[in-house]
């Protein structure tokens, strides 16, 4: 039995783990288009910030990891893939014939369709090649635009902002949006990201569209290349909605990301309507033999029933333990996808979970401390907690994750204590919940 | 068969000896709020419920973990965090049903219950017995363990 895995991030590498550990004889193969040993995205920030080296962001440290456990990797991206035929066509014109073959090339990033976008001072957050991209331009004093404050964006602001904030230079970030991370924050909890961002010496506009980017080329002339770079500070103009006009070093542009799912045209495996590669239960896609899983999927959200792309660590940990367990023969299902995020931003950290931004018929507890930066909001319907932001706490947090995802009924009481104080939270789980108390 | 805490409740009097146990071993300080294991009160029933990681099989930390920081130790079963490794991402803590992985502004990194490696400090202190170290099959712990179950989003039915 020969398995196929696209894409070797978190979702790609726990997936032939968990093959491997139940089919100690099938061959393994996992695929990868960058030119880097299998690493984490999620510790780029980290990277940027000097706290680790590159290698500090390997998802795997033991150098022997791979061959040890006979999983192999190879160098190239998937241009098409035949499923009648059971075979993927790589980039290097390679043809992988498979058995079972296993999506999970995540998602790639999104930038606006907006006049210079290609110029070499526009980079990208995604890649460990753009993460050099970055440092690369963080120079002293340099003038950064970042254009997106979603999680991404948020994360990395405090490298950007303090490598470059030290030494006369300055991040500004524009967000289409009306607040930050709107994607996972309540209004409120927005405002004191941003508030203590702020603080921190960072530029926020909002509802802010940038519409055109200008290398802004040096004069010619018989000056000398070190006269130039040392008299022509900013590299490129950049304008906004509201028609100014301002100029910066460099660009990083963190909008957002979309499944990556390209080489899937005319394969038969279907698309759903958020982009996203359709899933079952089991993680199966349209497709005989083909699984999917992670950031390249659209799959049921366990709060609301809906449909959603859930790129977020967690969830490629679990459908891809769902997606090897079942590609080993076994038959492994998912409950759906709970939402939730961690964000630290200059050391504030916030977190959402579940139906954060609340439910028809539903009641909230909301308590906030705008000089400490504390808040904590909790959702409920009927006695269950059903979604909850925090900014600044971080003890305890995952008893959220229990209480929301267990569906534990509170009863009245607790229900009423939590209203009183949502920083109970954890004292409503062991009574309600694990009946400990 | 391994060992692992065993939790009685009811003769736990909320000394809080195992929370400056745990910090004395972990931090070489006495300080309660750096505790691994935390004793809960609750004020309207008089009761004190120690509280900390179950070492359970469903490792939702472990698998979360984005470059690897936490294995589990084949000796104790525990489920260890590599401080090294660890970036402090905190995805870990989110990820956890139980709330029993925790983030430590201080240091960066996540910290968990190992265990002490096969000699819990806090199970030795603990003067009443309600904090002990026994054969794993019969804790206290199996009623965190099977709402581990029906926390799973992952249903095995082969």
């Amino acid at each position: 039995m020969k398995h196929v895995i696209l894409g070797n991030g978190p979702t790609g590498v726990v997936a032939a783990e968990n093959i491997r550990k139940q089919r100690p004889h099938d061959e393994i193969v996992v695929v990868g288009d960058e030119h880097e040993r299998p690493y984490s995205r999620m510790a780029i920030p980290y990277l940027l910030e000097g706290k680790i080296a590159e290698s500090g962001t390997l998802l795997r440290h033991d150098r022997n990891h791979w061959t040890e456990r006979r999983i192999g990797l190879v160098e190239a991206r998937a241009v098409s893939v035949d499923t009648d035929a059971r075979r993927v066509t790589l980039s290097n014109g390679e043809v992988l014939p498979y058995d079972r073959l296993l999506l999970a090339t995540g998602s790639k990033p999104v930038r606006p369709p907006i006049p210079g976008m290609s110029l070499p001072e526009v980079v990208s957050c995604w890649t460990l090649e753009d993460a050099r991209a970055i440092l690369e331009r963080l120079r002293p004093g340099a003038k950064v635009l970042q254009m997106g404050a979603g999680f991404i964006g948020c994360i990395i602001m405090e490298a950007i902002a303090n490598t470059v904030g030290k030494t006369g230079g300055s991040l500004t970030v524009v967000e289409m949006g009306d607040r930050m991370v709107p994607r996972m924050m309540t209004p409120k909890a927005s405002a004191l990201i941003r508030a203590w961002s702020e603080k921190a010496g960072v530029e926020v506009l909002t509802s802010t569209r940038v519409t055109a980017i200008e290398a802004n080329v040096p004069r010619g002339g018989l000056l000398s290349p070190v006269y130039k770079a040392k008299n022509t500070k900013e590299r490129v103009d950049v304008s906004f909605g509201d028609g100014s006009s301002r100029a910066f070093d460099f660009v990083i542009c963190a909008t957002g990301v979309a499944p990556a799912i390209d080489y899937l045209k005319g394969s038969g495996v279907e698309i759903g309507k958020l982009g996203g590669i359709v899933v079952d239960n089991r993680m199966r896609t349209t497709a005989p033999d083909v699984w999917a899983a992670g950031d390249c999927t659209e799959s049921t959200d366990f709060s609301t029933g809906e449909l959603m792309v859930n790129a977020i660590q967690p969830n490629a940990a679990d459908q891809a333990l769902v997606a090897g367990a079942n590609m080993a023969g076994g038959d492994a299902r998912t409950l759906g996808g709970l939402r939730m995020n961690v964000l630290e931003t200059f050391g504030l950290v916030s977190t959402s979970y579940g139906q954060w931004w609340g439910a028809e018929g539903g009641d909230h507890v909301e308590l906030v401390d705008e000089a400490a930066f504390h808040y904590i909001r909790l959702e409920f319907l009927g006695d269950r907690v059903i979604g909850a932001t925090v900014v600044g706490r971080t003890h305890h947090i995952g008893a959220l994750r229990g209480l929301i995802q267990t569906g534990a009924r509170l009863g009245s009481q607790w229900k009423e204590r939590l209203k009183a104080d949502p920083n109970r939270f954890m004292d409503a789980y062991l009574t309600a919940a694990l009946s400990l108390a | 068969m391994m060992n692992s805490l065993h939790i009685d409740a009811s003769k736990c009097t909320g000394c809080l000896q195992c929370e400056m146990a745990c910090s004395y071993e972990n931090h070489g300080i006495f300080a309660t709020s750096k505790s691994r294991i935390k004793v809960f009160e609750f004020h309207s029933t008089g009761r004190k419920v120690p509280y900390t990681c179950t070492q359970c099989a469903e490792a939702w930390c472990m698998h979360a973990c984005p470059v690897g920081a936490i294995h589990e130790d084949k000796a104790t079963g525990a489920k260890v965090v590599n401080e090294t490794t660890c970036v402090g991402c905190k995805v870990c803590t989110i990820a956890c049903p139980f709330g029993t992985i925790n983030y430590v502004a201080d240091t960066g990194k996540v910290q968990k219950c190992d265990l002490c490696g096969g000699n819990p400090a806090c199970a030795e202190a603990c003067p009443t017995g309600a904090i002990t170290f026994v054969d794993a099959s019969w804790t206290g712990l199996d009623r965190m363990r099977s709402w581990a179950e029906k926390l799973d989003t992952t249903v095995k039915t082969a």
